[in-house]
């Protein structure tokens, strides 16, 4: 088994090998051995000799048996991998939290890399006095822990037109979950006398090339967004901002600024690149919506999915995936087998986290016929996750980003598992 | 007895030096005007921020040509997959819209500050003011918002009107959609029948999926032998020449890497470019011309090609306008020699 794994890296090679096992165990309830497993009553290696020794890895990376479980790209969605995104490998993780190393990436001029030493936070603008902070300084300010999803705003944007990518990777891949620990961005405001009114904005920038300036309203900038040095426990990889990247919970992601260096209190939106050309949604009739920062309450089967057939055949069966709301907390999820002629309540892992990742399961037994797998979230405000068709028909086709559209999946009796659209 | 009470007093002064307004920590040092100065260049669409300065139409052509042709195609009608930034007037309401700074950006100000602070990419900040106004006049007249004897200004900036300034609207999902998905769903016979209309497999765009196996490979390549041309030419470098060619690389680096790593771009890898067969490397598409070519790159090959690319090799796919000053030429060839060297 164990020197099957690294041939089995491509997805087909997987499914060639594990619905061969999987058929004949199908509709056979219980297993029987057909005689005794050597792995039981031979002495394995593993068993006999000895491991690594505790000064082998000073820091771990998942044993290579894992190697499949990384982020990946489709490069014909930008001119250039520098500028551009990959995408969280959502299809083989399970609980909430996602592992740094393969949490999705989006740079606008490449992930730079910026030491500590050489790190510089300037507040600036509407303030009695206008501050320079080293990162050492903003290790003094009183911290704060919190969970929260980061989603970019293109995060199943391929799929408007039509089911296009198959892989919940690909669909669904443009988002992560992380405990942050940094100052809260009122503390920061404060501490250079800002002015706090209501009508006044707060623009944030980056120290990497693009900067890729964002305007965020005095009120959001007040509420809960935080100046965040660290992720899951450690500091935070140069992918995602090291040694500082700003957290606006509920939010796209591309408002979250990575390599933080500056932030201005003004008296309007700078109007940048990032909120006109970019970020804004067209709609049927050509005229754009702007300011669209809050991400609508969706969810995802992440297994089975097109990466995570189903291998053992009928039997019971998890299905499992993740719900999300940028508006609060996700309190039920649906999951339908017939493409939402009928649906059941799934149960939560956990009660849902504010602007966090949650966890649902269905435990079922799968009579080994066709699915049509679809899950669907409700959030505190009582928002239900829409169909494509309800989202096509008031925003058209070509609004490329907050799709979070109910989402199909076409299990086959073999167990693979394709995207479509459905009527 | 007496440290004890200078230190003591020097505390109390601390205390007392701290800002005096509430909730504050002391941390931090004030930011300087020149700092501020440094950082602060945001523009807005009233104009606060512009930097005194000119540019005209005529002037942005030529350095447009030189700066930003490479990726966004000499006309500003894009190259490849990089931003088309002239036409798609009047397509915003069709199956595919073309967005781009005459038909879509609502505000001038987002363009000279961009291009002012980000651009061009992997050369950021290396415009000055004038040459920034004098890009942004050259991609209004490319999309024909003004004449070809416009000179933009930080005085004239604000009466440019730009063609969709009343295109957006304030995000109203609260009223247009919030309303009707809400409430308790449907469980129970939602649909009386389910077909499938369309399959992600048809399309057949999704990437195959592989282990990490860069790793290895890179293992393999550095396990060959350099060749000893490369090392005999690397003591023939002048480091000062290839200090300057380094600086030069950045206008390449867009679509070029050299060095080691060096992968493929939007163009080739340029590793042991000189020396190398033109057309040479294994998994870039060339351009018929370059893959027909045959022979290989000497350097006076390589000079003819930077300082006239579609000169030298007519039909080749670098849509860069070349070097002009010979100087530049000779040093980022004493760098490309250079980091070739060192990537063995």
């Amino acid at each position: 088994m164990t020197q099957d794994s690294k041939s089995g890296t491509s997805r087909r090679a997987f499914l060639r090998g594990t619905l061969a096992a999987g058929t004949a165990v199908a509709g056979a309830g219980m297993a029987r051995a057909a005689g005794p497993d050597p792995l039981i009553t031979e002495v394995q290696p593993w068993a006999q000799g000895l491991g690594d020794g505790v000064d082998a890895t000073p820091y771990g990376l998942p044993i290579e048996f894992e190697s499949d479980v990384i982020r990946r790209n489709v490069p014909w969605l930008t001119a250039d991998p520098i500028s551009s995104i990959n995408f969280t490998p959502i299809h083989a993780l399970d609980g909430t939290i996602t592992p740094q190393g393969c949490a999705f990436e989006r740079h606008h001029s490449g992930a730079i890399e910026l030491a500590k030493p050489d790190y510089r936070l300037m507040v600036n603008g509407l303030v009695e006095k206008p501050l320079v902070f080293t990162y050492a300084d903003l290790e003094r300010f009183p911290r704060e822990n919190h969970v929260y999803f980061c989603e970019c705003a293109a995060n199943t944007g391929m799929e408007w037109a039509g089911a296009q990518l198959n892989g919940a990777q690909f669909t669904h891949g443009m988002i992560h979950n992380m405990e942050y620990t940094g100052v809260s961005l009122r503390t920061l405001l404060e501490e250079a006398g800002a002015d706090l009114s209501g009508d006044k904005w707060v623009y944030v920038e980056g120290a990497d090339a693009s900067s890729n300036g964002r305007s965020i309203p005095m009120e959001k900038a007040l509420d809960d967004v935080l100046v965040a040095f660290k992720a899951n426990g450690e500091a935070l990889r140069k992918e995602h901002g090291y040694p500082v990247r700003l957290v606006v919970p509920g939010w796209e992601g591309n408002m979250w600024v990575k390599w933080l260096r500056r932030i201005e209190v003004m008296d309007g939106p700078v109007e940048s690149r990032e909120e006109t050309s970019k970020y804004t949604d067209v709609m049927e009739d050509g005229s754009a919506r702007k300011w669209t920062w809050v991400m609508d309450a969706k969810s995802v089967v992440t297994s089975p999915s097109p990466q995570s057939p189903i291998t053992h055949g009928a039997g019971p069966l998890v299905i499992t995936g993740l719900a999300w709301s940028g508006h609060g907390r996700i309190t039920r999820v649906d999951v339908s087998k017939d493409g939402g002629m009928t649906w059941e309540t799934a149960r939560l892992a956990r009660e849902g986290e504010n602007k966090a990742l949650t966890r649902f399961y269905l435990d079922t037994e799968w009579d080994g016929s066709e699915m049509l797998l679809q899950s669907r979230a409700m959030d505190e405000t009582g928002y239900v996750q829409p169909t494509k068709a309800q989202l096509r028909e008031v925003r058209g086709l070509n609004s490329v980003y907050h799709n979070n559209c109910i989402q199909t999946w076409h299990v086959k009796e073999n167990g693979e598992a394709e995207n479509v659209e459905v009527s | 007895m007496s440290k004890f009470l200078n230190l003591a007093t020097a505390g109390v002064l601390i205390v007392m030096a701290a800002p005096a307004f509430a909730e504050s920590y002391g941390l931090g040092r004030e930011a300087l005007p020149e700092e501020i100065a440094a950082w602060d260049l945001d523009v807005s669409p009233d104009g606060t921020g512009l930097p005194p300065g000119s540019g005209s139409v005529e002037d942005g052509e030529a350095i447009f040509a030189e700066a930003c042709g490479a990726c966004h195609g000499v006309f500003a009608e894009g190259v490849g997959n990089w931003p088309k930034l002239a036409g798609g007037d009047g397509t915003l309401a069709n199956e595919d819209p073309v967005k781009t700074v005459g038909s879509y950006w609502p505000y001038l100000s987002t363009t000279f500050d961009y291009v002012h602070r980000s651009m061009p990419f992997g050369n950021a900040q290396s415009l000055t003011a004038d040459e920034v106004y004098a890009i942004t006049a050259y991609i209004l007249y490319s999309n024909f918002i003004v004449e070809d004897d416009f000179v933009l200004s930080n005085d004239n900036f604000t009466e440019v009107e730009m063609p969709n300034a009343d295109g957006f609207f304030v995000d109203d999902r609260a009223e247009t959609e919030y309303p009707i998905w809400s409430g308790e769903p449907c469980m129970q016979n939602c649909k009386d029948s389910v077909e499938i209309t369309m399959r992600a497999t048809v399309l057949d765009v999704t990437p195959e999926e592989t282990a990490e196996e860069a790793a290895p490979a890179a293992e393999e390549a550095a396990a060959e032998p350099a060749p000893e041309a490369a090392v005999e030419e690397t003591a023939a470098v002048d480091p000062e020449l290839a200090a300057a060619g380094e600086k030069v690389f950045r206008k390449c680096s867009a679509c070029h890497q050299v060095g080691e790593g060096a992968k493929n771009r939007a163009g080739p890898q340029l590793n042991g470019i000189v020396g190398r067969d033109i057309g040479g490397v294994d998994g870039f598409r060339y351009s018929g011309t370059m893959a027909d070519h045959g022979g290989v790159w000497d350097e006076a090959t390589l000079a003819a090609f930077l300082a006239d690319p579609r000169g030298t090799f007519k039909g080749t796919k670098m849509a860069f306008a070349g070097l002009k000053k010979e100087d530049d030429v000779a040093a980022v060839i004493a760098y490309l020699k250079d980091a070739s060297a060192n990537a063995n």
